[in-house]
């Protein structure tokens, strides 16, 4: 089969070349046929990736330790869900699952706006070619997910069980669906430029998916977020690590881009401002995962070891310089139709988010490029930590939840001083009764960010909850429908808008939960002997017991051993929880140290036990003390035989339960921490108001067959 | 006032404004930093009292406990020279031997470096796929 995948990424590469070639001359030549079978090229591209995608997920399945991607990644004791996502922890699959998603993507999107912008479709599908170009290209030449090797080894190396996480598993399609996802309005917006139709209707062809983007990446991030909260054994959900900013850039972007598109929809401004958002969108996208997979940033010294160093840098460089090229040539077509009328207006506000979004981007570009910037600058390699990134995204959020309670609020073009006194009233109250509420309540005041953030959170709460409510209160006077059936029928009505409202809202919870852990956190780390107790933000943490089981993992990811603890959790006497936090133990592929220690000595990782709840999380983690068991272990390793996997099994079983009666001191990780809730909550609120949006309107269908030629009519007038 | 010089006072205010924030930025950036070191960069110059960003590989063998305490060395990440730190505190799942870690740290009385709480991280596992160490558990 390794042939066949072979031939299909050599065939995808044909396809993309062909493709490109055909979409260019019919651009050019304006030749119908030709851009229908450019188009037609991109469904080929999804066909012939989806044989080489199913081919490498089969071996994958089927423990095929042949390919040399298969071993490095799988083993035969990796679980099947765990075995059917290892392919995108390996670098080959990653690239493949990159290119692939794209193909969908991008048939999508050329399949739906087939019969519709002509002059810009065939660009567009020459610049997704690309994309695709690069990426098949880069599975031809530089990492090739086919190698196979000669002798077959018994078994593999297993998935990281760090990775062995279902939130992980479905992390990295999400973070690729959004990235592939943006270079769809990227493209649009280069056929745009090229084809001279820089008006809004490649926006409006393309919100959904950049809408779509902007939902996938998040969730990505959020799941990212989460996974290191729960499995990663430190107990923190940010860390302003390389990788997690790479995600977030083009999502500040992206979230720039679809406030701002609608000043163009609605008034033909910021056209310049909207392409250079969105080419830099795309750019960010590849530069996210080019940050991934390259390891420049562990040191400029890795990059050059990196297979996949230079062919991205020439990527990015081309997708650089092709943008500023494309804007720059048609700067004259890309004027506004209006000014700005009124400082406080909508346009403004939307103006001063996206500068907000903007900034926190380069914050986030400067602190994660700041290694080779410094190193560049001054010949010393230094790094900025989480203080610095706080010290100026904290603000720049508060500024930015400021506003998406402002921007509801105010009208387009003008607002009149009474106008604005009537719609501010009740949200103003709402933020200015939470302040003051929460003064008196104990350590609250020192610390004036998270306070603040509280404030603003209940100040767009009742703008969103206002909003909503006259929203509902018009409907009921036109229709007289009941409460209930009103505010279905205005939020199916105007999805757009209410589902923007309703994101709002939850950016704002999940700010208000991210300002109350952070701030307000207690957290400690305790070594204990069973019977001891710690105290950590009033509650006491009793040690019960230690347990120790063989082959019984109990979240289903494989580990062999698992060494844990009973904490008993209570306040004032009174019993809270009873916590089990364990640390697994894997099998490894490593040999060298005799038969027992291969069953144990993959990479360990926590399964922390917490007591979530909707004021507070209670986070607990174990590191059993392992240097104790070291001599025992090395007992045992003599007395079993090599390779006999059962005699080992049965003298950890020995080893565990030993542990479990007379425990060594174990290392505790205690974290009391309120709100994480809201962080998930307002998560999934953020969802759901992007899925109202994404919805299609009931009779959008019919709008849409008549809206292109309403415009083009009114353009034509315009004209005469 | 002419709107078309309101216009471009405002430009003017609005381009001064974000121009004296990224100076800011910029400046805090470098002030702000810890400058990276390698174990041996460390050996051949260090300035007592100032903090360290170590960055290496842990050698193989030398992680041992005492109650909250753990020490290890930390080697360059290709090269035999290494440092004695010690840390205390709760390590991430994935420290261990061989790992890459990085560690902030100050040069303590004699050759040992103190790591500061809760600033020992190990490299992403995103990055770390198919890597193979001959290491036990910690």
């Amino acid at each position: 089969m390794e042939i066949v995948g072979r031939a299909a990424l050599f065939l995808a590469l044909a396809v993309c070349l062909y493709g490109i070639a055909a979409s260019i001359y019919g651009g050019v030549s304006k030749r119908r046929e030709w851009v229908d079978s450019g188009r037609r090229s991109v469904y080929a591209l999804a066909i012939v990736l989806t044989v080489a995608f199913a081919i490498v997920e089969v071996a994958f399945l089927t423990s095929s330790f042949k390919y040399n991607v298969v071993a490095g990644h799988s083993s035969t004791t990796t679980p099947t869900f765990y075995k059917a996502s290892a392919m995108w922890s390996s670098q080959e699959g990653s690239m493949l699952l990159w290119v692939w998603l794209l193909s969908l993507w991008s048939s999508l999107v050329t399949f739906l706006t087939r019969k519709r912008m002509r002059d810009v479709l065939p660009w567009a599908t020459a610049a997704l070619l690309g994309y695709g170009l690069f990426f098949t290209g880069l599975l031809v030449f530089f990492v090739h997910p086919f190698a196979t090797t000669a002798i077959v080894p018994a078994d593999g190396a297993g998935l990281n069980p760090l990775l062995r996480y279902p939130a992980m598993m479905i992390h990295p399609p999400m973070l690729y669906s959004g990235y592939t996802l943006f270079s769809i309005p990227f493209a649009f917006a280069v056929g745009a430029l090229i084809a001279g139709r820089v008006d809004a209707e490649w926006i409006r062809s393309t919100r959904r998916f950049a809408l779509a983007a902007w939902l996938m990446l998040g969730c990505g991030i959020l799941l990212g977020a989460r996974w290191s909260y729960s499995e990663l054994g430190w107990g923190g959900y940010w860390a302003w690590d390389a990788v997690e900013n790479a995600s977030l850039m083009p999502w500040l972007t992206g979230t720039a881009f679809l406030h701002s598109v609608m000043i163009q929809e609605r008034r033909g401004m910021l056209k310049i401002w909207n392409v250079s958002l969105v080419l830099l969108t795309g750019i960010l996208c590849i530069l996210g995962t080019f940050l991934v997979r390259s390891g420049i940033l562990d040191s400029i010294h890795a990059f050059g070891g990196s297979t996949l160093g230079v062919p991205f840098v020439v990527m990015l460089g081309a997708m650089g310089i092709a943008s500023v090229g494309l804007v720059v040539w048609r700067r004259g077509m890309l004027k506004s139709e209006h000014r700005l009328d009124s400082l406080l207006s909508r346009e403004s506000i939307f103006l001063g988010n996206n500068i907000v979004l903007v900034g926190l981007c380069f914050v986030v570009f400067w602190g994660t490029f700041f290694p080779l910037i410094s190193e560049a600058f001054t010949g010393d390699e230094t790094s900025v930590g989480p203080p610095w990134f706080s010290r100026y995204t904290v603000p720049l959020a508060l500024v930015l939840v400021l506003l998406s309670g402002i921007g509801p609020l105010v009208a387009w073009r003008r607002n009149t001083a009474s106008n604005l006194r009537r719609t501010f009233a009740i949200p103003v109250a709402c933020g200015v009764i939470t302040l003051i509420a929460l003064l008196p309540v104990n350590g609250v005041p020192q610390k004036p960010l998270a306070l603040a953030m509280f404030a603003l959170g209940a100040f767009v709460a009742g703008t969103v909850g206002q909003e909503l409510f006259r929203g509902v209160r018009a409907r009921r006077v036109t229709t007289g429908e009941a409460y209930p059936l009103a505010a279905v029928s205005l939020v199916r009505r105007n999805r757009r808008r209410y589902g923007g409202y309703l994101v709002h809202l939850g950016i704002t919870v999940l700010f208000v939960g991210v300002a109350a852990s952070s701030a307000f956190q207690h957290a400690h780390d305790v070594r204990m002997n069973v019977g001891e107790t710690a105290h950590v933000g009033g509650y006491d943490v009793k040690y019960l017991r230690a347990t120790g089981t063989i082959a019984k993992d109990p979240s289903g990811t494989g580990a062999l051993m698992d060494l844990g603890a009973v904490l008993d959790v209570s306040k004032n006497g009174k019993h809270i929880a009873t916590l089990r936090p364990s640390r697994g133990y894997y099998p490894s592929d490593d040999t060298s140290q005799g038969t027992l220690m291969s069953l144990i000595n993959g990479e360990p990782t926590s399964e922390v036990a917490m007591k979530s709840g909707p004021l507070r999380d209670f986070w607990t983690a174990v590191s059993p003390d392992f240097a104790k068991l070291q001599p025992i272990i090395e007992q045992g390793n003599k007395v079993v035989p090599q390779g006999n996997i059962d005699a080992a099994v049965l003298v950890l079983a020995a080893i565990s339960q030993n542990y479990q009666n007379h425990p060594p001191a174990a290392t505790f990780r205690i974290i009391s921490s309120p709100l994480v809730m809201w962080i998930w909550l307002g998560g999934l609120i953020t969802i759901s108001g992007a899925l109202i949006a994404l919805w299609p309107a009931p009779d959008a269908a019919r709008r849409r067959a008549t809206a292109g030629l309403k415009a083009r009519v009114a353009q034509d007038l315009g004209r005469a | 006032m002419d709107p078309a010089r309101k216009r471009s006072i405002r430009l003017v205010v609005a381009l001064t404004a974000a121009l004296l924030l990224a100076g800011g930025l910029v400046y805090t950036s470098f002030s702000a930093g810890n400058p990276a070191r390698s174990p041996s960069e460390l050996i051949a110059a260090t300035d007592p009292g100032k903090t360290y960003k170590l960055t290496g590989k842990v050698v193989n063998g030398s992680i041992t406990r005492e109650g909250h305490t753990i020490n290890f060395r930390v080697r360059d990440r290709t090269g035999t020279a290494s440092i004695p730190v010690t840390y205390t505190g709760a390590v991430p799942d994935p420290f261990r031997d061989g790992r890459e870690v990085i560690v902030t740290v100050s040069r303590k009385s004699g050759d040992v470096y103190a790591g500061a709480r809760d600033s020992l991280i190990t490299k992403c596992p995103s990055k770390f796929t198919a890597e193979k160490t001959g290491a036990s558990p910690t």
